[in-house]
């Protein structure tokens, strides 16, 4: 028999028994949903993680740090890593290197330091981080209010929203899940911030002995430089809508500017003091340095470039990459629960199936004897269970995604009341819509197995004696 | 003389039953429904196989419809050996080559006439557009044309067996088998139905096989009247009225047309 018309039998005898196939369906259904349901949460899970990841916006960033830097970072690479002493500094020629590697649009220094800025003669202590103009086009500074830096060397800055609101003398009211960051940056924009920050500055002596090219620091002298006092006028230009909890690398910092003005700067560094033994002059010796890759499927190349030079390297695709492992086995253990009341439908068919043979006995035998196989009779079956599987993916896949849907509004109702800001944990994508039609289906067929083999076998002599 | 093809007289046996065996078990008990039947059916012939109830006519029939295996010998139709095909070929031998009509019609009561006309092309497999019209056609030949969208239930018992009848020649096999078919019915429409049994062995040399327990209705319209007992073959006739009646009918036939 033709498929069009094994459909339109077995679709004219579900309507026979309708109430009976109704029900059975709506079984399948019942499963499927929670198939969906419970996928779909673990998939939602993983997505928040990831966004969580994403937001930071370095997917295309190689972090790279000086393997004596970090000595709680990376542990496991540092024990087959060249003694201390053989690892390499991470000061200019070694940036310059980096962003000479194939596949590397830019490498600059990550320079962060924390210290103190007056806005209207209150001082508020933070930690400022310099970004480079790439940043512009970076997915983290999309909801900048205001504008990016002028220049990049333009005495500007732009204000994490958290920062805003402790200017503004604000504090996070509880329950308010998204901060306004146009109403906090109406007031802000345009006005002034004075930093106070320490100055390096190489002393004379150091700079009549200018020699850029000594490596491993044995003139102490050469080193020595002054720390002085500084004030700079900033401009608020900006107020970034960033998460800091959700951030790593430079934008943790809660004030950004542009990167050469905070190059020319020459901030004391923290980083400073443990190089004074291994600089040999006032180039500047980089705590870190964010290497950005042309494309995000770069990124592990470049990393093991990056790492054959002698040094650590972090990025997000490193940190995601384990979080998608968790998720992968979560996903099979919600997927084994959400097939439970799958399974349980399945017996729902065989049943109806069973009892569908019984009471279609003759059906069969006349079939048969007109000139129906076994096969005919197979697939008879066989389709209706196929019908009710697909029929049952559909309005189960509809089912799931509502309950998600009620469970996610539920969920953030009570996320509100505890003042956390609303999360999406719930995702049905389409790849999902499909697979569970099509695992329903699957199934159902696997229910039908029995009953059309069943049915195949009929006799027909008694299936026709039988009234 | 005859319209059909075939001459019934002079041509190699349709059917060919050797020692033909079919047994049952019964709890302890092995019933023989059909024990040791022997019998050659010619083709274009019209066969009445008669006895009383339990006799095994119809295990007979069933065994020749390719329904039933034997127990143990052979039936030979057109050269091939039923008990010899697998299940998937007897299939295909009751699709092609035999039409089948039942003391209770057997029509599913769920479809249109006119769907359980065309349910063995779908199971042939013929395209759609084709089974719509060869469907009408058959329901025309036996005046059931405007009963077409009708489901079995809203039919008298006649205009069912009509539409059996039309069923079971849709395929054009070459052997019709009928089972008591005017068992349910009223004399009147018996006979009704038996001229058209008559028309297509006639008209389309088809050869047939009917089960009955009636002599009267068998003597009627039956070439020949093979009887059965307790499973055994105990008498083979030629019926002459039979067969002046069909020559009589085929006369007319050929009067109308000329």
């Amino acid at each position: 028999m033709k498929l069009p018309d094994l459909a339109e039998l077995a679709l004219r005898n579900l309507r026979e028994s309708f109430l009976r196939n109704s029900l059975t369906t709506i079984g399948i259904s019942v499963g499927v949903a929670s198939l969906v349901a419970m996928l779909s949460l673990g998939i939602g899970l993983q997505q928040l993680a990831s966004r969580r990841l994403m937001k930071s916006g370095l997917f295309d960033t190689v972090v790279v740090t000086s393997r004596r830097d970090l000595r709680n970072f990376g542990r496991e690479e540092e024990r087959g890593a060249p003694a201390p002493g053989e690892s390499r500094i991470l000061d200019e020629p070694t940036r310059v290197e980096i962003e000479h590697l194939p596949n590397v649009l830019e490498a600059y220094p990550d320079i962060r330091f924390i210290t103190e800025l007056r806005y209207e003669d209150k001082p508020h202590l933070t930690m400022i981080a310099a970004l480079p103009p790439s940043a512009k086009s970076n997915d983290a500074f999309d909801t900048v209010q205001g504008q990016f830096f002028s220049s990049d060397i333009a005495p500007e800055a732009i204000l994490q929203k958290t920062f805003a609101e402790e200017l503004l003398g604000r504090t996070r009211t509880p329950g308010v899940d998204e901060t306004n960051v146009t109403e906090l940056a109406a007031p802000l924009l345009g006005k002034e911030l004075t930093m106070r920050y320490a100055q390096r500055e190489t002393t004379p002596s150091a700079t009549a002995h200018d020699d850029t090219t000594t490596p491993g620091g044995e003139n102490l002298f050469d080193a020595a430089y002054s720390v002085v006092s500084r004030e700079l006028k900033l401009k608020i230009v900006g107020v970034a809508d960033l998460d800091p909890e959700s951030m790593r690398g430079p934008t943790r910092a809660r004030v950004f500017l542009p990167l050469k003005l905070a190059e020319s700067l020459h901030v004391m560094q923290p980083t400073d003091l443990r190089e004074i033994s291994r600089a040999a002059t006032d180039q500047p010796v980089y705590s870190s340095v964010s290497a950005r890759v042309k494309n995000p499927s770069q990124v592990q190349t470049v990393e093991s470039a990056i790492k054959k030079m002698g040094f650590n390297t972090f990025s997000i695709l490193d940190a995601s990459r384990s979080v998608q492992q968790f998720f992968k086995v979560l996903d099979v253990f919600l997927g084994i629960f959400g097939s439970l009341a799958l399974a349980v439908a399945c017996i729902g068919i065989v049943n109806t199936l069973v009892m569908a043979i019984l009471e279609r006995r003759r059906e069969i035998g006349i079939m048969k004897a007109i000139g129906a196989s076994d096969g005919d009779v197979k697939k008879l079956f066989f389709a209706e269970a196929g019908a009710m599987g697909i029929l049952g993916g559909v309005v189960g896949v509809a089912l799931g995604w509502a309950i998600g849907q009620v469970i996610n509004l539920g969920t953030n109702i009570y996320l509100k009341r505890q003042s956390f800001p609303p999360e999406h944990f719930w995702s049905v994508p389409w790849w999902l819509v499909a697979f569970a039609i099509l695992f329903s289906f699957l199934v159902s067929l696997a229910a039908g197995l029995y009953p059309a083999g069943r049915a195949a076998r009929l006799d027909p002599v008694q299936a026709l004696r039988y009234e | 003389m005859s319209s059909s093809d075939i001459s019934p007289q002079n041509s190699a046996p349709a059917i060919h039953a050797k020692q033909l065996c079919r047994h049952y078990r019964m709890g302890e008990t092995l019933i023989r429904a059909v024990d040791g039947v022997t019998l050659k059916v010619k083709t274009g012939e019209f066969v009445a196989l008669l006895g009383s109830s339990g006799s095994g006519k119809s295990s007979v029939l069933n065994l020749i419809a390719g329904l039933d295996r034997p127990t143990s010998g052979s039936v030979i139709v057109q050269e091939h050996d039923l008990a010899q095909l697998s299940r998937e070929e007897l299939a295909r031998y009751r699709l092609r080559t035999v039409g089948m009509v039942f003391q209770s019609f057997n029509l599913i009561a769920s479809m249109t006439l006119a769907e359980n006309v065309e349910l063995p092309m779908r199971f042939a497999e013929v395209e759609r557009r084709k089974r719509d019209s060869l469907a009408r056609e058959a329901l025309a030949r036996v005046g059931l044309q405007a009963r077409m969208n009708h489901r079995p239930s809203e039919l008298s018992g006649g205009e069912q067996q009509r539409a059996a009848l039309a069923r079971a020649l849709i395929n054009r096999p070459q052997l019709l088998l009928a089972d008591e078919p005017t068992g349910n019915l009223d004399s009147h429409t018996g006979t009704e139905i038996m001229n058209m049994v008559r028309e297509f062995n006639q008209q389309l040399g088809m050869t047939v096989i009917m089960v009955t327990h009636e002599r009267a209705l068998a003597e009627r319209y039956a070439q020949r009247l093979i009887f059965l007992a307790d499973g055994k073959l105990v008498g083979d006739e030629s019926n002459a009225l039979g067969i002046a009646n069909t020559m009589a009918s085929d006369a007319a036939a050929n009067g109308e047309r000329l």
